[in-house]
């Protein structure tokens, strides 16, 4: 009885012993992943800071006024004035007209006049 | 053991019987079990030592050998799974207050150089002096080749400078990162950002410090790395910016004036929308303050938040509030306008004959000093100092500026009658643009103290000090609006927004003493739109001169008014601010854009 007992504890101290070797490899193999990984993180970081950047660079207003100028004829636009603005009540409400044969397409009821097919863009 | 009896009986007997003393046996046995006694504790005490002793050495070997691989092992940092720390910038960054970009940072290169690494110091210098054309070649060949252990060569240099240094393959050159200060929008909101250089300088790093505007005022908490590159918010709109930059530098150029500056301020909650000063300069590339001269014509000065200048009848305003809050005038009490008004030597004229006597309302509209100093010589000078002191006419402006806060105004040294008269229509008291901002701010928001600030608020501060009551800053709206429908500033008008504003123009004084005959500088002051103010504008022009119906025109009328409508109507779709169709109908709108 003793000797199995003796057995048995051998048995689970190198269980346990090689459990923990396992675990203390892992451990550090991770460590080593979790660095390696910051460091990415501060690779991809540090490229997004640029890229912002370049991106607000490329956004300032002086260039994009001048791109708007230059390109005039294809975008035609001009600075956002006043009479621009427009007031809902003067869009006047659009006619509907219902062919009385018919029975109307509840779907396209508000745009009865147009064709449904140059609807979606 | 057996134990020996000190007086031993076999022994006892034997020395009885040959008639010796027994005493002596008993002291000889004592003697003998002290020195075995004494052996026995000896020993014991030996090996309790020893124990101690091997105790002492293995503690003092565990630390010695624990430190030995301390000593020998590389050191590095602890890491936890647990705990990602966040990777921020060195520097926080600035946005404007919708979130684009106003400064950022970006990696970059410094380049130095180890003379003692040198393989060809001659040739490196050659090789450098190609890449960088405004390195002097004789002074870098005697630095590289003389006793210099290390030089710095450039601080920030691009990709493409990098491989061609790297080309030259010189092992004495080396690359150091470098974090650098970017402000991707130039010259726009220069003067509020101010601009970034380098500090302590190392290898590996370098400090970057704010030397100016915001980048200054904030460094420390920029800098904070507990704010986790959360970015600084200002209350400016870079939309508004550019457009209000590219508005007034027209007007310059139309105008023919040596420098501008304008502001545009939230009535309610003090936050400067857009502050433009021109000439401008571009944070990437600050230049140097002057040594010598006027510091004033130095690109870097912001009109707007630094230049003290007399603002001339902006200020009629103020004094027509002082006398409605006196309770001595409504706004149609009559006025005596005769001229000119005297008082020991000095005269006081007004720009044209308004006759014998004008209402409140008309001396504000048709802009007359004769009238505006009798309201002053009514009110007295206490009247005045205190509103002007509440208006925040006596102190620096609060706003987070370090610059604006050196920018004291400049007010008469005794306040006498004559004093009172002149600042009654704004001669003899300097102040900033920025100042009159906040003034107007007052004026037109029901009464309200303001502080100006470039950073984002939440809401308005609720508890503010009231300067004027509510009635009177509605009665001061009603005359600018006048002025604006049917006086000065009859430019000033942009069908919708209802603009309020009073004009000015000052003759610009002399070094030496006295007043310019031909520079003025000349500012319009206005809120809108006049029926619910919520904005500020105040645009100042200097010494601007414009030809028109055959005359050479300076005041404010013809040159700061024209250039305000025009921001007004090209800021106020930016901000989102309809027009008010009610008061506009079948309104066309022509741009001045040059």
């Amino acid at each position: 009885m003793k000797t199995f007992l003796y057995i048995i504890c051998c048995g689970a101290v190198i269980s346990v012993a090689y459990w923990a070797y396992k675990e203390n490899y892992r451990t550090q193999a991770s460590l080593r992943r979790v660095v390696d990984l910051q460091q990415k993180i501060a690779a991809q970081r540090e490229a997004i800071s640029v890229l912002k950047a370049e991106w607000a660079y490329l956004n300032r207003p002086e260039r994009l006024r001048d791109l708007v100028d230059l390109n005039y004829e294809m975008l035609g636009l001009i600075p956002l004035l006043p009479d621009h603005f427009a007031e809902v009540e003067s869009v006047p409400y659009p006619q509907i007209t219902v062919d009385v044969n018919k029975s109307p397409d509840p779907v396209f009821m508000s745009s009865a006049n147009r064709s449904p097919d140059k609807e979606t863009p | 053991m057996m134990r020996t009896p000190l007086r031993p009986l076999a022994r006892i007997l034997d020395a009885r019987e040959k008639g010796e003393n027994p005493d002596v046996i008993e002291a000889e046995e004592r003697a003998i079990r002290n020195v075995k006694l004494q052996t026995r504790m000896r020993r014991r005490a030996e090996s309790r030592l020893m124990v101690l002793g091997i105790f002492f050495l293995v503690c003092f070997s565990v630390v010695g050998v624990r430190m030995s691989t301390l000593a020998a092992s590389e050191p590095h940092e602890p890491v936890s799974a647990a705990f990602i720390p966040q990777i921020a910038n060195q520097r926080a960054d600035i946005v404007d207050r919708n979130g684009e970009v106003l400064a950022t940072n970006l990696a970059t290169t410094a380049l130095y150089a180890q003379p003692s690494l040198m393989v060809d110091p001659k040739a490196a210098a050659v090789g450098l002096s190609k890449i960088f054309p405004d390195l002097e070649l004789d002074k870098l060949t005697k630095d590289l080749s003389g006793k210099r252990k290390f030089l710095w060569i450039r601080k920030k240099i691009s990709p493409e400078q990098q491989q061609l240094v790297h080309d030259l393959g010189e092992p004495g050159l080396l690359f150091g990162p470098r974090e650098m200060r970017l402000y991707p929008n130039g010259k726009l909101a220069a003067h509020i950002l101010g601009g970034a250089s380098f500090g302590k300088e190392g290898v590996n790093a370098a400090e970057v410090i704010g030397i100016a505007g915001v980048e200054r005022y904030f460094d420390e908490s920029l800098r904070d790395p507990s704010r986790e590159g959360k970015p600084l918010q200002l209350s400016i709109d870079l939309t508004a910016q550019s457009a209000m930059r590219e508005v007034l530098a027209g007007g310059v150029k139309l105008m023919n004036a040596k420098g501008a500056g304008a502001i545009l301020m939230d009535i309610h909650s003090g936050e400067i929308l857009s502050m433009v000063s021109l000439p401008d300069f571009d944070p990437n590339n600050r230049p140097r303050m002057l040594i010598k001269g006027d510091p004033s014509q130095s690109p870097l000065f912001n009109r707007a938040s630094q230049g003290v200048y007399e603002l001339g009848s902006t200020f009629k305003i103020f004094q027509a509030g002082i006398n409605l809050k006196e309770g001595l005038v409504n706004e149609n009490t009559m006025i005596d306008t005769r001229g000119p008004l005297r008082l020991g030597k000095f005269k006081i004229r007004d720009f044209h004959d308004f006759g014998k006597q004008l209402s409140v309302t008309d001396i504000i509209v048709k802009s007359s000093n004769i009238g505006t100093a009798r309201m002053a010589l009514a009110a007295g000078a206490s009247a005045q100092q205190q509103m002007l002191e509440k208006l925040g006419f006596f102190d620096t402006v609060p706003v987070e500026l370090g610059e604006a806060q050196k920018a004291r105004p400049l007010l008469p040294k005794r306040w006498s009658d004559i004093s009172m008269m002149t600042i009654s229509y704004g001669h003899g008291i300097a102040v900033t643009p920025l100042h009159l901002a906040a003034a107007y701010a007052t004026v037109g928001n029901g009464g309200y103290k303001v502080k100006p600030t470039v950073i984002k608020q939440v809401s308005v501060p609720e508890a503010r000090e009231q300067v004027i009551s509510e009635n009177i800053s509605k009665k001061l709206i009603k005359m600018l609006r006048a002025v604006v429908t049917n006086g000065t500033a009859s430019f000033g008008e942009v069908k919708g927004y209802e603009v309020a504003g009073k004009t000015g123009s000052a003759d610009k004084p002399k070094p030496s003493g006295g007043y310019h005959d031909d520079k003025v500088i000349s500012t319009f002051a206005s809120v809108f739109p006049a029926s619910n103010p919520k904005y500020v504008l105040v645009v100042t022009l200097d010494e601007p001169s414009i030809r028109a119906h055959g005359e050479e025109r300076r005041t404010a009328g013809w040159t700061a008014v024209p250039v305000s409508a025009e921001i007004v109507a090209r800021l106020m779709p930016i901000l989102g601010l309809r027009p008010n169709f009610a008061a506009a109908r079948n309104f066309k709108f022509v741009s001045v854009r040059d």
